[in-house]
């Protein structure tokens, strides 16, 4: 027990004093020899696999390492397949993995034998952020119009989002569990379907992270009710947050990434330390700034300490969840 | 025939049985207000399946169409069939241990050899030839990482050079 | 004309020297990839993505945008030579397109895949720079009931598919159907048919893997024990002559070509229907109103043209929704916009009023990617139809190295060569007894779109079953799906009524 703690300790001081130091003593010390992959824990297309392949040009574009970044994409069982794969590549420093939340989510719904507190954590990139959306023509523009509507319809209120047990579904039970009301839950094969079949009047209402449902929001097509966030966002002007309303509705997507088990430390040292520079770039500032994305970079124990309170708090909130039949 | 076509009935008639069982797990009714459930889809269609497999066992105590004809016409062509499978086989069953490379050479030089009785020198270009243009198509051009096993240190320097 | 003079703009951009390159190498690059069984435009776009950041803008479109031209063309390629169709889209072109390959006739086909192609996405481009805007408006209207008439549709077209056994095609489609259910369903979020935990069934069985292991080791094994018997594989050649006929054949078909475009650019538009079921839908009409139907699925050249004027007309009908509504219709599109939105584009409805640049350098590239794309293929045609003249064990060792490779790359796990390998050796016997093997795949594909659409518009009408004829747009595909699907059977019925009177006058 306590030789794991000193070994974590010593890794993420040493991370943070090479980070400081600017100019990265260890990271010299071990660099891939092949090409690395990076697995995706989603389907081909979706936002985390878009962030991912985005990740890999601005690292091949500023020539952050010498090796390519090869994306994989594993999306298959809400990201279980990716899991099982990186738990059996303990060990190997040429896999890593571009996570979302279904990799507390999942572990916690599906018995796959994989305990995430095994992997070797690199870095929090990005949070994604959640909102409220409805139709324009629906006439809703406050949150107490809402929960009328949502109960005058009787539970026929039709939210689309994402697959059962993922995000969206996470957030709506949220907002029912809030304000006592309950929706039917459409699930989606992604986010992009989903903002469209708000606009097309398919469903009534949607938790899109911002960056799905931004151009129809500019076309003047639908209408953010609130964010679940602690803060309102400058990319948002004038969308007030669910905190500020009087409701403690929060709730973020992470990007992060994480590698297998049983990596040396100056192999940890080096990820954490190329993560840093793409941190820095300025691709990704500007992006995450045009998304609406929050980019708070966390590495080390803190990470980890995150990943473990973050998978306490979806167990939660998964137990309030009635298991759809 | 016969027995080749109510065999190979019977065969889809047990898979469907199978596939019912293991769709069981979800449930398969109507779920009142929302449709059919998670198993439902492939549960009915296995039952669909095991009955139109049925009436095909049942067709051939009946009627004989293609009495007298043979499932294997040629009885000589099962030995080399049998062989391409299991050839075949082997070698996906060898690549995550030697890698993908030496499989495909020993795959192509007994296929070659063995099946194909060529001479020497068309063995010799292509089962040297195939592993390097696969290389810079698949790995150097298009990314994508073949399994190496064993093999995996020899690439290293490659992956230095061209990467 | 407003539009003609902004065409004119982007025409400006597209033409210089280093753009023409560009189109050459990319549609070259793109061909060959098309033509690997496995690999398809996916992997194309995929590769050249990161180099777009690079090169400029304009010259990163027109990158990208020949590149899914030359690998829409290059499907065809395999589908025809080796029977393996490359991608979902191309599945319809291996009924014909096979055949006509082993009469000897692969040069013709590759001709007529290449023209049809060609009319196509021309047509389709047309269709695109008029009507752009109005038209998505349209598929917004598109929701899940509508996407569940539209794919019923697709299927009852092609019901009855020749003079095959019913009960043994109706084998294939449930099997097909009940494959197509292996993994994570996503209503419920549960795993279903993983057959004992196996990590490899998470995500499903994919098209490419039946695809592969039934028409490429099927197929081999086959052609194994055939040619003991009959050894005499015919050896294509290709002259002049072939090409000004194929050209000449070709010109018969205006109707099946221009109808082929229109269907394909209107269903390739609708989101989440895609290529597959409208070329698919374009062969069963084209067989169902042709003269000769009986003549299909043995070597029709109309029955290459149909299946490939309609997937390249609705590749570039997937465009429409990705760049006006910002949804993805295919894998491919959904890399193009993650391309879009990393040059600081935002596709969307605002798109074609603030980046006009951009849109119309976009669609002028797609005229000459289309045209850079016929020439190219025509003249790698002798190039293909020589591959073919291989020895014959050759031949079958190349195709199942190709099997195993192109099983691997699509999502790099040799779980799949495996299923490739089990499919093949059942597909193999299965073909033997006399089971038709193109429902089996067509379901395949058919199948999550169909149940997914399906139980997801149960659930947003409360289980009320009604829900899908009062809606106009659904109730009308479902009016069509029951005539397509009792046609044959009037057909049938009238034969015999005329066969039954026939002795008796």
């Amino acid at each position: 027990m306590l030789t794991t703690f000193t070994r974590r300790g010593a890794i993420a001081l040493v991370a943070s004093a090479a980070i400081a130091a600017g100019s990265p003593a260890l990271a010299e010390d071990w660099k891939p020899m092949k090409p690395v992959e990076m697995v995706i824990m989603a389907g081909q297309g979706g936002g985390a696999d878009r962030l991912a392949r985005l990740f890999q040009t601005i690292i091949q574009k500023e020539k952050l390492a010498q090796m390519p970044f090869l994306p994989v994409n594993k999306g298959g069982g809400s990201g279980a397949e990716a899991l099982r794969y990186l738990k059996d590549k303990q060990g190997d420093a040429h896999v890593i993995m571009a996570t979302l939340n279904s990799y507390y989510t999942t572990p916690i719904q599906t018995e796959i034998g994989v305990d995430i507190e095994e992997f070797t954590p690199l870095a929090r990139m990005a949070v994604d952020v959640f909102a409220l959306w409805v139709n324009v023509d629906s006439g809703i523009e406050t949150i107490e119009q809402y929960a009328e509507a949502v109960k005058a319809a009787g539970g026929s209120w039709r939210m689309g989002g994402t697959g059962t047990g993922q995000e969206d579904s996470l957030v709506t039970a949220l907002l029912e569990r809030e304000f006592g009301i309950s929706h039917t839950y459409v699930p989606m094969a992604g986010g992009g379907e989903v903002a469209t079949a708000l606009v097309g009047g398919h469903v009534d209402a949607t938790v899109n992270n911002p960056s799905e449902a931004m151009s129809f929001w500019q076309a003047g097509r639908v209408r953010p009710i609130a964010l679940l966030t602690a803060e309102r966002l400058d990319s948002m002007p004038g969308v007030p947050t669910f905190a500020e309303l009087g409701h403690d509705l929060e709730y973020y997507m992470q990007r992060s990434f994480v590698a297998p088990g049983g990596l040396t430390e100056a192999q940890q040292a080096y990820y954490v330390n190329l993560l840093q520079k793409l941190h820095e770039s300025e691709e990704w500032q500007t992006y995450a700034r045009d998304q609406a994305l929050l980019t708070d970079f966390l590495t080390g124990d803190e990470l980890q300490a995150y990943f473990l309170s973050e998978r306490e708090k979806h167990r939660d909130i998964l137990k309030g969840l009635d298991t759809p039949s | 025939m016969l027995a080749a076509d109510r065999l190979i009935a019977l065969a889809l008639m047990g898979l469907s049985l199978y596939f019912m069982w293991y769709a069981k797990a979800l449930p398969i009714g109507w779920v009142a207000a929302s449709g059919p459930g998670g198993g439902a889809f492939p549960f009915w269609l296995s039952a669909i399946m095991l009955a139109a497999s049925s009436l095909i066992l049942l067709r051939s105590f009946i009627s004989h169409p293609h009495e007298g004809e043979k499932f294997f016409p040629d009885a000589d062509a099962i030995p080399q069939i049998a062989g391409v499978i299991g050839l075949f086989v082997a070698t996906i069953a060898v690549i995550p241990f030697i890698g993908t490379y030496l499989a495909l050479i020993a795959f192509l030089f007994i296929y070659l050899k063995f099946f194909g009785h060529h001479g020497w020198v068309l063995i010799g270009i292509l089962t040297l030839a195939t592993p390097v243009v696969v290389f810079f198509f698949f790995e150097v051009t298009l990314k994508i990482l073949l399994p190496k096993g064993w093999t995996e240190p020899f690439f290293i320097p490659l992956y230095a050079m061209f990467f | 004309m407003e539009v003609l003079s902004l065409l004119a703009d982007g025409f400006a951009t597209s033409l210089t020297p280093l753009n023409i390159m560009i189109v050459i190498l990319g549609v070259t690059a793109g061909l060959f990839i098309g033509a690997m069984p496995g690999l398809g435009s996916v992997n194309g776009v995929a590769l050249v993505l990161p180099l777009t950041f690079i090169v400029p803008p304009t010259s990163a479109i027109i990158l990208l945008a020949a590149i899914y031209y030359g690998a829409m063309y290059g499907g065809a390629v395999s589908s025809i030579l080796l029977g393996i169709p490359g991608a979902s889209t191309a599945v319809a072109t291996t009924f014909d397109g096979r055949p006509m390959a082993l009469q000897g006739k692969a040069g013709l086909a590759l001709i007529a895949a290449a023209v049809a192609s060609f009319v196509g996405g021309t047509i389709s481009v047309i269709l695109f720079t008029i009507f752009a805007a109005p038209l998505a408006e349209l598929a917004l209207k598109f929701g899940p009931a509508e996407e569940f008439a539209l794919v019923l549709l697709a299927f009852t077209t092609f019901v009855g598919l020749g003079g095959d056994d019913t009960l043994k095609t109706i084998v294939m489609i449930c099997l097909g159907l009940v494959l197509s259910t292996v993994g994570l369903d996503m209503i419920s979020g549960q795993p279903r048919l993983i057959f004992g935990d196996i990590p490899g069934f998470y995500s499903g069985i994919s098209f490419l893997v039946l695809a592969i292991g039934v028409y490429g080791v099927g197929e081999v094994l086959y052609t194994i024990e055939t040619s003991r018997i009959s050894p005499a594989v015919s050896t294509a050649r290709l002259r002049m002559r072939d090409l000004i006929d194929g050209i000449r054949e070709m010109n018969k078909m205006w109707k099946t070509m221009s109808f082929g475009s229109v269907l394909g650019f209107f269903v390739g538009m609708l989101p989440a229907a895609g290529a597959t079921p409208a070329s698919l839908m374009s062969y069963g009409l084209a067989r169902t109103f042709s003269k000769k139907p009986e003549t299909f699925g043995k070597g029709n050249i109309e029955g290459v043209a149909a299946p490939e004027t309609a997937n390249n007309a609705a590749s570039t009908g997937s465009l429409l929704p990705m760049l006006t509504l910002g949804i993805p219709g295919s894998p491919t599109t959904a890399l193009l916009l993650g391309g879009m939105v990393m040059w600081g584009l935002m596709p969307g409805p605002m798109l074609f009023i603030e980046q006009q640049d951009f849109v119309w350098g976009l669609i002028s590239s797609l005229y000459t990617a289309n045209l850079a794309a016929v020439l190219i293929n025509i003249a790698l045609i002798p190039l293909f139809v020589w591959a073919l003249r291989m020895p014959f064990s050759v031949l079958c060792s190349m195709v199942l190295v190709l099997c195993i490779l192109g099983g691997f790359a699509p999502s790099q796990k040799l779980h799949d060569v495996w299923l490739i390998a089990g499919f093949g050796v059942a597909g193999y016997l299965l073909r033997k007894a006399d089971y038709p093997l193109a429902p089996l795949v067509l379901a395949l594909v058919l199948g999550p779109l169909m149940e997914k659409s399906f139980r997801q518009a149960l659930i947003s009408a409360q289980g009320d079953v009604t829900f899908f004829i009062s809606r106009p747009l659904s109730a009308t595909f479902l009016a069509l799906a029951a005539i397509f699907f009792a046609l044959p059977l009037i057909k049938m019925l009238r034969r015999r009524i005329a066969k039954r009177h026939a002795p008796a006058e």
